[in-house]
């Protein structure tokens, strides 16, 4: 019987002790009517060399092409070593650490990953992670809404080039809580976020989202825009990251008095790309809102002979507390993504992801000038901007090139068409520090085989 | 003790294998934009990181090196195939924005990930995307807002949940706008179906039910209690947190719940990685299967395709920037295959025997049981009322004493509703032996208990750290480090 270790005769000794016959009879509390005899549409089962070779077999159909995707997901290098210690059956298999005791290994890496968390983003703290940067942004919404006591409304300034799952998971998860988000246009010349397009009337706003870089990849004025929102007592979330902050100013430092809350998707970190998840989200903030923010922190404490050790603390926020007065339901965060996001800062330091993000920068610079001169191509956004670009085709519909350049096993960017139809046939190209020059070259000679055959 | 990886920093140390060696500058971007300086992260070695962290884990309890019986928790054997497999380069290096047509080996698998939940739960439909059972529930009590909301049903304002229940349960409904008002539990631990039919009315937008409830006893009026509520016009949600009691056994659409959610690192054996990542599919009967979150997998003819809002218009909308955690759906495909359509019944069959057999054990050995008279689920309560009383030790220090006695403890102080509470649950996938020397550490705990209280209550006293002062690390806050701390 897989994964149960019951011999014949324990069976009927557990049985006798206590006291039935048949393992069936310790169902005799449920009705008759209910119960089932077996579960048709579920497949025999299979041995692990068969659901190997499935896998393999699955695996392999997936061909992996050569991808210039970003859109909120980045391929970087990630040491051997992170996921070699991350799979460790100490962190792999172990349960939230409710009991401090018998979970200081788990408690002190999370210690330490709120540590280097708060110093990339200059910030005061940072919670022990979220489900996703999505759901991340969702949680700092609400959580500025709490914090913001002086503001008149439930206003948020949600800017149009914020990744647009992002803005949909927002509206989701804010929905029924009376949260009002008002959406603030780009400017068509950068992509950044237009001056002219901030509402005139934004007193009693509850905060701005500003992200960095955009959905677009360009770099927001961040001072000025962080100025502009603490001038009218609406609080700062900056959406950034975490890799470009190595590079870019910290939102910590934003303008006079820096951002009050930071999220964003832990992704680039140490976690790959895995077709979408898991990720993690994180989340840093001022002291002084730390009440309000969701999800576990881990706090250091000394036992009973006065040693240092971890535990979780402020859980009086929590579900398992507070029950329907808590911050949020969540209950579990992504440790075992952040148990992996902590090793890969320890191994790169703050010099090396500075280099990953700088190198990162150049080969997104370099994509967008080789593209940007073939005939048919043109920058929308000129500018400087991380890990992407937008670039227009002024003679091709993005889909016809799309396929083309797949059917030559080239991911060739994210269509923004559906997103931003005012963008025409618009694509969003991302080159991070895994693309070497010939990876450019294939794209640039691909694109251009295309366009001179149709 | 061991130092904090900031305490062997030295300037200077790099691992420059892992960057690129002579980046270009970053000429283009305003200095104003730029970072003055790299941000303080440790400067450690290659060697000194993996030594660190490969330390730190050891000082953990897991499933890999202790019994876990973690009521609640479901802290089963997490197959290594499971692990190795979703992580096999073709999953792991896929753009979750790549098409659909490149990653038709993946969807195979989630698309068959979704029937068989849906056969195990008895619903029509199975959406993947939440990333944890609370966002499970968020999305469950969501679409049942969306029902009421798509036939102008606005009047209902209330969403019913035992006193026994999850704390997420009440924080989910808030967080969907409802209030959440509390049914009581009877003597026995079952729903008090008199109070529940003199609360629900037009104002009633549902109940959320755990079945087996948190207690550990099935509630056996679940019939009569989905017949009030649909009565009433309110829908039934599934808490699927003990769904590992009754897989293969009774499903949550026959006992009449109109959405359910699963956690998958519980029942289907995804680990719980110290707190996550977990997985929360939904499972909806035929009035909500408009309203499932995006993104789901359809299958049509041979091919496989993602569908998003434009499929889907009447959606409660999208919880993940992506596609949830694909990784963590694949462990529970594999975990699936592995069992099998018998497989599944013994999970049900297995963790049942375990929880009585130790029920009945701890119970001859002279613990108290919360509800002596009921049939163990796949765990049950433990009351140390008369422990607490007589010698001064309470639940807290009995757990604490098993873990030098190398047992993780079960959950403590929950259900809120039974005094100085162990809820127990052993899991199939454990052997009798470990059953039996966990019940001989109590056992031996209570005869400490009695004869030096002193060294229950001073315990743990051979693990990494004693007794923490969690008084002081909520009121003296520490969450970062700071040179010198």
């Amino acid at each position: 019987m897989p994964f149960i270790p019951h011999t014949e005769n324990e069976i009927r000794e557990m049985l006798d002790t206590i006291g039935v016959s048949s393992i069936d009879d310790l169902f005799d509390e449920i009705p008759d009517g209910l119960r089932i005899s077996n579960l048709q549409a579920v497949p025999e089962a299979v041995s692990e060399p068969a659901v190997t070779r499935l896998m393999h077999e699955r695996a392999a159909r997936d061909r992996q092409p050569l991808c210039f995707i970003g859109a909120g997901a980045y391929e970087h290098h990630i040491p051997a070593a992170v996921w070699e210690i991350t799979t460790r059956g100490e962190y792999y298999s172990a349960y939230t650490p409710y009991q401090a005791e018998a979970s200081q290994g788990t408690l002190q890496l999370l210690y330490e990953y709120q540590t280097m968390m708060a110093r990339l983003m200059a910030m005061d703290v940072s919670n022990a992670s979220l489900y996703d940067g999505a759901s991340a942004l969702a949680e700092a919404v609400l959580m500025a809404v709490r914090a913001n006591r002086g503001a008149k409304s439930r206003r948020i300034l949600m800017p149009r080039n914020v990744h647009p799952a992002y803005r949909k998971v927002v509206a989701t998860i804010t929905r029924h809580q009376g949260i009002e988000l008002e959406e603030v246009a780009y400017n068509p010349a950068n992509g950044c976020i237009e001056d002219a397009a901030l509402p005139r009337d934004a007193d009693g706003v509850a905060a701005v989202v500003i992200p960095m870089p955009n959905f677009f990849g360009a770099l927001e004025d961040v001072d000025a825009l962080t100025d502009w929102a603490h001038a009218r007592k609406a609080l700062v979330i900056a959406v950034v990251n975490p890799l470009a902050v190595a590079l870019l100013k910290p939102p910590g430092q934003w303008g006079a008095r820096g951002a009050d809350i930071v999220c964003g998707d832990g992704q680039p970190l140490g976690v790959p790309l895995s077709s979408g998840g898991p990720y993690f989200g994180f989340m840093c903030c001022r002291q002084a809102h730390v009440r309000q923010m969701p999800g576990r922190i881990i706090g250091q404490t000394v036992d009973l002979d006065g040693k240092r050790g971890f535990s979780l603390t402020l859980q009086a926020r929590e579900q398992h507390i507070r029950r329907s007065k808590a911050t949020s339901n969540i209950c579990t965060n992504q440790g075992l993504m952040v148990t992996a996001a902590t090793i890969h800062m320890a191994l790169l330091g703050g010099d090396g992801l500075r280099r990953v993000a700088v190198a990162s920068h150049g080969q997104r610079n370099a994509l967008l000038a080789r593209l940007c001169a073939i005939e048919g191509v043109e920058p929308v956004f000129p500018g400087p901007g991380f890990h992407e670009g937008v670039i227009r085709f002024t003679a091709s519909r993005v889909e016809a090139v799309l396929a083309q350049l797949a059917a030559r096993d080239i991911l060739g960017g994210f269509s923004l068409k559906a997103d931003y139809p005012e963008l025409g046939e618009a694509l969003l190209v991302c080159a991070t520090e895994t693309k070497e020059a010939h990876d450019l070259e294939r794209y640039v000679l691909a694109l251009q085989d295309i366009f001179s055959n149709s | 003790m061991t130092t904090l990886i900031f305490e062997q920093s030295r300037p200077g140390r790099r691992n420059p294998s892992h960057v690129p060696a002579s980046p270009p500058p970053a000429g283009d971007i305003p200095a104003a934009l730029l970072r003055d300086t790299a941000p303080a992260l440790p400067e450690v070695s290659e060697m000194q990181v993996v030594r660190h962290y490969t330390r730190l884990s050891q000082k953990n309890f897991s499933i890999d090196t202790q019994f876990y019986p973690l009521g609640s928790c479901t802290m089963k054997y997490n197959p290594r195939a499971c692990n190795t497999l979703a992580m096999l380069p073709g999953f792991l290096q896929r753009h979750p924005l790549a098409p659909d047509a490149t990653g038709q080996g993946l969807l195979a698998c989630l698309y068959e990930l979704q029937e068989i939940l849906k056969e195990a739960t008895g619903m029509r439909g199975v959406s993947l995307a939440p990333m944890a059972g609370a966002q499970g529930e968020f999305a469950g009590i969501a679409m049942i807002r969306a029902y009421h909301d798509a036939r102008g049903d606005h009047r209902r304002s209330e969403i019913l949940v035992p006193d026994a229940a999850h704390g997420t349960n009440p924080a989910t409904a808030v967080m969907c706008g409802y209030k959440a008002r509390e049914i009581p539990t009877d003597a026995q631990g079952d729903v008090d179906l008199e109070a529940l039919k003199a609360t629900v009315g037009p104002q009633t937008a549902g109940l959320m039910l755990t079945n087996p409830s948190t207690l550990g006893v099935f509630e056996r009026r679940i019939v009569d209690i989905a017949a009030v509520v649909h009565e009433a016009g309110g829908l039934l949600y599934y808490d699927g947190a003990n769904l590992n009691a009754i897989l293969g056994k009774v499903r949550p659409g026959d006992m009449g719940f109109d959405v359910i959610h699963l956690n998958l690192h519980k029942t289907f054996s995804t680990p719980h990685g110290g707190g996550g990542p977990g997985a929360g599919p939904v499972g909806v009967g035929e009035r909500l299967l408009p309203y499932l979150p995006v993104p789901l997998v359809a299958k049509e003819d041979d091919t496989y395709r993602l569908l998003a809002e434009a499929d889907r218009p009447h959606t409660m909308g999208r919880l993940s920037t992506f596609a949830g955690n694909v990784g963590v759906l694949l462990r529970a495909y594999v975990y699936a295959r592995l069992l099998g359509r018998a497989g599944m019944q013994r999970v049900a069959e297995y963790s049942t025997l375990n929880a009585n057999y130790m029920m009945v054990r701890l119970r001859d050995e002279g613990f108290d049981l919360a509800f002596p008279a009921r049939r163990a689920t796949h765990e049950f309560i433990v009351t140390l009322k008369r422990q607490a009383r007589d010698l001064g030790v309470t639940a807290m220090d009995f757990a604490k004493r098993l873990l030098d006695h190398g047992f993780h403890a079960p959950t403590t102080y929950f259900p809120l509703l039974v005094p100085e509470c162990f809820l127990i649950e052993p899991t199939e996938t454990e052997d009798k032996e470990t059953l039996d020397r966990f019940i001989a550490a109590m056992r031996a705990i209570q005869a400490e208990a009695e004869s030096q209280p002193d060294l229950v209550k001073g315990a743990p006293h051979t693990l990494p750290v004693r007794r923490l002062d969690d008084v002081r690390a909520a009121r003296e806050l520490n969450l970062v480090w700071e040179d010198g701390d």
